[in-house]
């Protein structure tokens, strides 16, 4: 049980970008490959996603102490649950159009493994503001991931970008609809189940290349040493 | 109570479960009546498409038989029908038609039949046909599905009434055949049922559960 003083901020970096849940860890890709069709759709689901990470983590770092080992897994279970069964109603009520569209896939939050995940290695370890940034973070990384996928198969698929955002947002977001390739025939592949796996294969590259940029812009700069925070790997 | 006892750990996990259950419970509370008009909206603008409001004075939500005709509907369990009427004169039908055999499984709709044997709208609900291809039926996609609107069982004729490749009337996608196939044929499923079953649809007692298949 260490609960050392890591800044906020890296706690956040952490979570969202160097261990990414969608893009490095590789959790929750049922989710992220069904409903990045557009962006919109991955918008919601990864909003959703981290409202219920951020419950989850702030409510289980604050009952670490009461928790005892052998029943911690259930009460993350009871937890997390009822976190993803509010989001399901609100939702409802709130973006009843989008709730359609992403239908299932918000019940099944509940399935993500990045949550419990994050409750066990992390929330149960450390205090209530670590773990909340730690929700935030995992979230967004998520959040960020179905995202730029959704923009990626909505751009080659449709043609379009934020399709449907009055879902979202509302009358006036339907304005907010972006169509960069005028009569696109439709990309078929990019659509289907397939262009999932291949948009995230490029976007794992993309990543990649990223960070292996910067660190030889670090090598060639003064050498700095990273201490990665110990992040377990579960789920 | 000793701090290790399996009751202590069972009075904590059933804590969790009531301060879950008492959160759920004033969410719901919160957001039930909400989350019922939504549907209510939801189910209403689906009917406003297939039938302009301003053709009937009644409330259409609530004047529902359901019918069950699996040849006819598509599916073995009961069907609804909204009916629409003016001055009490009988306007219109909403009847939720399943056609079965789309290229990926069932195509649901909304299919809006006058009383004199028109269309006045058709609309898919729900399909899971192949993104791109067999995607032109929904509304939003293209005007392929409007162009039932007026047609009846004498226009086309009998002949007419399927996709070009099997020498009728109605346009097939480039790609896709089966689809739009399964939506004209169940959509002139429905027209004949209305046509056989003219009377019985409106005189038959709101939300009455009884069938009226033979």
């Amino acid at each position: 049980m260490s609960e050392h003083r890591t800044p906020l901020g890296d706690i956040f970096t952490e979570a969202a970008w160097r261990q990414n849940t969608g893009l490095v860890v590789l959790l929750g890709l049922c989710p992220l490959l069904a409903v990045s069709g557009t962006v919109v759709n991955g918008l919601g689901l990864g909003l959703a996603t981290t409202f219920v990470l951020l419950v989850s983590n702030l409510s289980v770092s604050l009952l670490r102490k009461t928790l005892r080992p052998e029943i911690r897994i259930p009460a993350f279970v009871l937890i997390i649950a009822s976190a993803v069964t509010a989001i399901d109603l609100l939702m409802q009520a709130w973006f009843h159009d989008l709730y359609g569209v992403l239908g299932i896939f918000i019940p099944l939050i509940v399935t993500n493994c990045a949550i419990i995940g994050r409750a066990e290695a992390f929330a149960a370890r450390n205090p209530p503001m670590a773990a909340a940034v730690d929700g935030l973070g995992t979230g967004l990384g998520f959040c960020l991931a179905l995202v730029l996928l959704g923009a990626l198969r909505e751009l080659a698929g449709h043609g379009t970008l934020l399709a449907g955002a009055d879902m979202m947002f509302g009358e006036w977001a339907r304005s907010l609809e972006l169509t960069l390739v005028p009569n696109h025939p439709g990309f078929l592949l990019a659509i289907l189940p397939p262009g999932a796996f291949i948009g995230l294969g490029l976007l794992i590259a993309a990543r990649n290349a990223i960070i292996a940029r910067g660190e030889r812009r670090a090598k060639a700069g003064s050498p700095r040493v990273t201490a990665p925070v110990a992040r377990g790997e579960s789920a | 109570m000793n701090a290790d006892s399996p009751l202590r750990s069972g009075l904590t996990l059933a804590g969790i479960a009531v301060l879950g259950v008492a959160l759920l419970t004033g969410i719901h509370h919160l957001t039930r009546e909400r989350i019922a008009a939504q549907q209510r909206d939801a189910v209403a603008m689906r009917l406003s498409q297939v039938l302009a409001p301003d053709r009937y004075d009644n409330d259409l939500l609530h004047d529902v038989i359901q019918v069950t005709d699996p040849e006819t509907f598509g599916h073995p369990g009961p069907a609804t029908v909204y009916r629409a009427r003016r001055d009490g004169q009988p306007v219109a039908v909403v009847m939720e038609v399943t056609a079965p055999n789309g290229y990926n499984g069932p195509i649901r709709m909304l299919v809006g039949i006058l009383a004199d044997g028109s269309i006045s709208g058709v609309r898919v609900v729900s399909h899971r046909e192949t993104p791109g291809l067999g995607d032109p039926i929904e509304a939003r996609r293209s005007d392929w599905i409007t162009r039932f609107e007026g047609r009846s069982l004498r226009d086309p004729t009998p002949e007419g009434w399927a996709v070009r490749r099997d020498g009728g009337e109605f346009d097939q996608f480039t790609g896709a055949t089966i689809t739009p196939r399964a939506v004209v044929e169940a959509v002139q499923r429905a027209l004949e049922y209305h046509r056989a079953h003219l009377d019985a649809l409106y005189a038959r007692q709101s939300a009455d559960e009884q069938s009226t298949d033979e």
